[in-house]
């Protein structure tokens, strides 16, 4: 009896009861649920356009923050360090595509699949090499202030950084909405996304376009690495923040960039709450590793292809 | 004939190579070194390694070796994996005359190796590390964990915190939020912590981390918001203590009531907090810095590998380790023979039979550095002083406390409990170290 209260009652009964809590919570989890998205957007831009799961996604993050922190080390100025892990993000794509994807075209996707998987812990074992271990901070102005703003039920706590993390966010998904839609190669990029033949039938370079897409998903790489690394120091266990975008692409759909922003805020808040209404009490905690992934697999049941997901038709 | 001759010949060169094989093995004292310095844990992990194989490299370059005998010392990745660990134990053991002695630099490395090890009549130094019921040297003979457990380090953490706000009976009614690892070193020091809140009346809010996502508290960081706990104690290793030191700063959370344990607190788990982790505390059993004796001795030695990591924390630590290894070596060899190789087995006798007076530690150029230790059958944790507690100054650890005592009417019970247990399960019969 005092489970089923604790599951259904005790938890709607705090938020009440504390409603700048749950503000918090709330908050708090949209706001981590923006740096998901940061990561997930890497994912669907190259699978959108190539139909590959990029797996090393999240090493690409790890491996654009630890170029730009370990630049600016040496001494770079932050501008032309971003601008330097750009160039080194576009040779990545360049190589990338010549060395791996090229040799492997017409192949099954799990083997390019397989083949990202490979590229990872190639990335993580050389970017290990020449930056080495340790924790970088970063260093570059991002507002990191507490702000305790009083709304009238209580005091809520918010993170600037979340906040300057989330204007990004929208920032990013605005410029790529404009390239994708009023840009020549941004069209190109649909075209391919929509249907590989037909782009090839009326004269768009293929193999041109793979670079281009990789290099624009390094660069939203090195944006999420720095705002990871402003918030975390540049560090090894970075790489690990991919497996938060799983279930962000599950919900919001592989190939849709809203989707990214939309499934991350689902995520985030979703498992913030559970935690902290669900699973502290019930579970003892440590919800927030499984949470999302539970959440997405409900919703494969239901729609496989995320919220925005294009639905794939095969007809026999 | 000439096939005789040829197999004689063959035969002869077979035995010499083995020969000399055996020489060469039997000429260095072999360590194998379990390593952590790639993945999420190797800021941590890098400069530990770097001050054990450095201290190995002073004795070497400075002394020839424990009277002649060198060190040949030998790196082993393992991820902070205990599988990989395992794997790396399987792979160095028998080389170069067979290992030395072991240090796992992880708890569940060394709850894997527990009998391999003893099998293998190798011995464990798991320094600081779990399990901490090995400390019984009558059931665990090849492990050992001086200068102090987890259990002891979580009763002084506790006396702290009692002295701090008016002793013991003051702890009556307060609330502590416990933030660790939830891993078989995270979870180590909970029977302790439940016995101590029963003792003394306090309650405690467990919040586990998971490995996987360790860089995700901001649940855990809100919750103690809302519950303002009087203070926080964290077991935890890697990033997480850095995420934590961040988003304790970020709620505003006085970071003088916040107290890691001697593997959370370290220069990589502040740094990235920036001014925010000034005034955070930690627990430690050595010092920092490089104003030691020992470091003017490592002026000058060519081939180290600390660099910039020289006189932090961890570095200071990795030294620690590899001094308490070769002294035990030494005592090794002026019972079984001066200037010649020991066996695995005979440092096993040194490390239980090692007693390091503060004028040990002096001779050796690391007074402030490592505690002085006597380790006897009984006792594998060493009759230790416990902690002491640095504080974080925005650029440096400073200690600020005198030796911290664990309570060891406390601990010492628990681990005979536990260690008997083990027996049990293992059908081994305790040693008698009475004799």
């Amino acid at each position: 009896m005092e489970t089923l209260y604790l599951i259904f009652i005790d938890p709607f009964v705090q938020m009440v009861v504390e409603p700048a809590f749950l503000a918090e919570v709330l908050i708090g989890g949209l706001m981590s649920g923006v740096m998901y998205s940061l990561v997930a957007l890497g994912f669907v831009l190259i699978f959108k356009a190539s139909g590959i799961f990029n797996f090393a996604q999240g090493i690409f993050v790890l491996f654009a923050a630890l170029n730009f922190v370990g630049l600016m080390d040496l001494g770079v100025h932050p501008i032309l360090a971003f601008v330097i892990t750009i160039g080194i993000m576009t040779a990545l794509a360049f190589a990338v595509d010549r060395l791996v994807l090229r040799p492997l075209v017409n192949q099954d996707p799990i083997i390019l699949f397989m083949a990202t998987i490979g590229i990872a812990f190639f990335l993580e074992g050389f970017g290990e090499s020449i930056w080495g271990g340790d924790v970088r901070p970063v260093r570059v102005g991002i507002p990191d202030a507490a702000l305790f703003w009083e709304a009238g039920f209580g005091e809520i706590l918010v993170q600037s950084s979340d906040l300057f993390a989330g204007v990004i966010a929208a920032f990013l998904v605005t410029v790529l909405a404009l390239f994708f839609h009023f840009t020549p190669v941004g069209r190109a990029l649909r075209a391919v996304a929509d249907d590989h033949q037909a782009a090839l039938s009326v004269g768009i370079p293929l193999n041109n376009i793979w670079v281009i897409v990789w290099a624009v998903a390094g660069f939203v790489a090195l944006v999420a690495g720095i705002m990871w690394g402003a918030k975390l120091g540049v560090q090894f266990a970075l790489s690990t923040i991919a497996l938060k975008a799983l279930p962000v692409l599950i919900l919001g759909g592989f190939t849709s960039i809203p989707g990214a922003i939309i499934g991350g805020l689902i995520v985030g808040a979703g498992e913030k709450l559970f935690e902290n209404y669900w699973g502290v009490p019930l579970l003892e905690g440590a919800t927030e590793e499984w949470f999302a992934y539970i959440v997405a697999m409900i919703f494969l049941f239901f729609r496989p292809q995320g919220l925005f997901g294009e639905k794939i038709i095969e007809r026999v | 004939m000439l096939t005789k001759k040829l197999a004689t010949a063959g035969l002869a060169a077979a035995v010499a190579v083995g020969a000399i094989a055996v020489a060469q093995a039997q000429e260095g004292q072999y360590i194998p070194v379990l390593s952590y310095r790639t993945g999420a844990y190797a800021p941590n992990g890098t400069p530990f390694a770097n001050g054990y194989v450095d201290y190995f490299q002073l004795i070497n370059e400075r002394d020839g070796g424990v009277n002649g005998v060198k060190f040949i010392v030998e790196e082993c990745e393992t991820g902070y994996k205990t599988d990989r660990g395992v794997e790396c134990y399987d792979r160095l053991k028998d080389k170069n005359g067979g290992a030395t002695v072991l240090s796992p630099w992880s708890t569940g490395t060394t709850y894997a190796l527990i009998e391999k090890a003893t099998n293998d009549k190798i011995p464990i130094l798991s320094m600081g590390y779990g399990r901490t019921s090995s400390a019984d040297g009558r059931v665990f003979p090849y492990v050992f964990n001086f200068p102090s457990t987890y259990w002891s380090q979580a009763t002084a953490v506790v006396q702290y915190i009692a002295n701090e706000t008016g002793g013991l009976e003051a702890l009556k009614g307060q609330r502590f939020a416990f933030i660790y690892l939830d891993h078989p070193y995270g979870r180590e020091p909970i029977p302790t912590f439940d016995i101590l809140a029963e003792k003394f009346g306090f309650t405690y809010d467990k919040y586990p981390v998971p490995p996987a996502t360790m860089t995700e508290q901001k649940s855990i960081w809100l919750n103690i918001r809302r519950t303002k706990p009087a203070y926080a104690i964290m077991w935890g290793w890697g990033a997480m203590n850095s995420t934590a030191v961040k988003e304790a700063a970020n709620i505003k959370f006085d970071m003088s009531r916040f107290i890691g344990n001697w593997w959370s607190a370290a220069e990589p788990d502040v740094l990235p907090a920036g001014e925010g982790a000034i005034g955070y505390k930690g627990a430690t059993f050595n010092g920092a810095g490089t104003g030691y004796k020992v470091f003017e001795a490592l002026k000058g030695v060519s081939g180290l590998k600390g660099g910039d990591d020289m006189g932090t924390v961890l570095y200071n630590r990795g030294m620690v380790n590899a001094a308490f290894v070769v002294e035990a070596v030494r005592l090794a060899q002026e019972k079984y023979g001066k200037g010649k190789h020991v066996s695995g087995e005979q440092v096993r006798w040194a490390l239980e039979n090692l007693d390091l007076s503060a004028e040990d530690v002096e001779a050796l150029g690391l007074t402030g550095l490592m505690p002085p230790t006597t380790v006897t059958c009984m006792n594998h944790e060493g009759t230790n002083p416990a902690i002491l507690v640095q504080q974080w100054n925005g650029n440096a650890w400073e200690i600020i406390t005198d030796w911290i005592p664990a309570m060891t009417e406390i601990v010492r019970p628990l681990i005979e409990q536990d260690a008997a247990q083990y027996a049990q399960e293992n059908n081994i019969t305790p040693r008698d170290c009475s004799a």
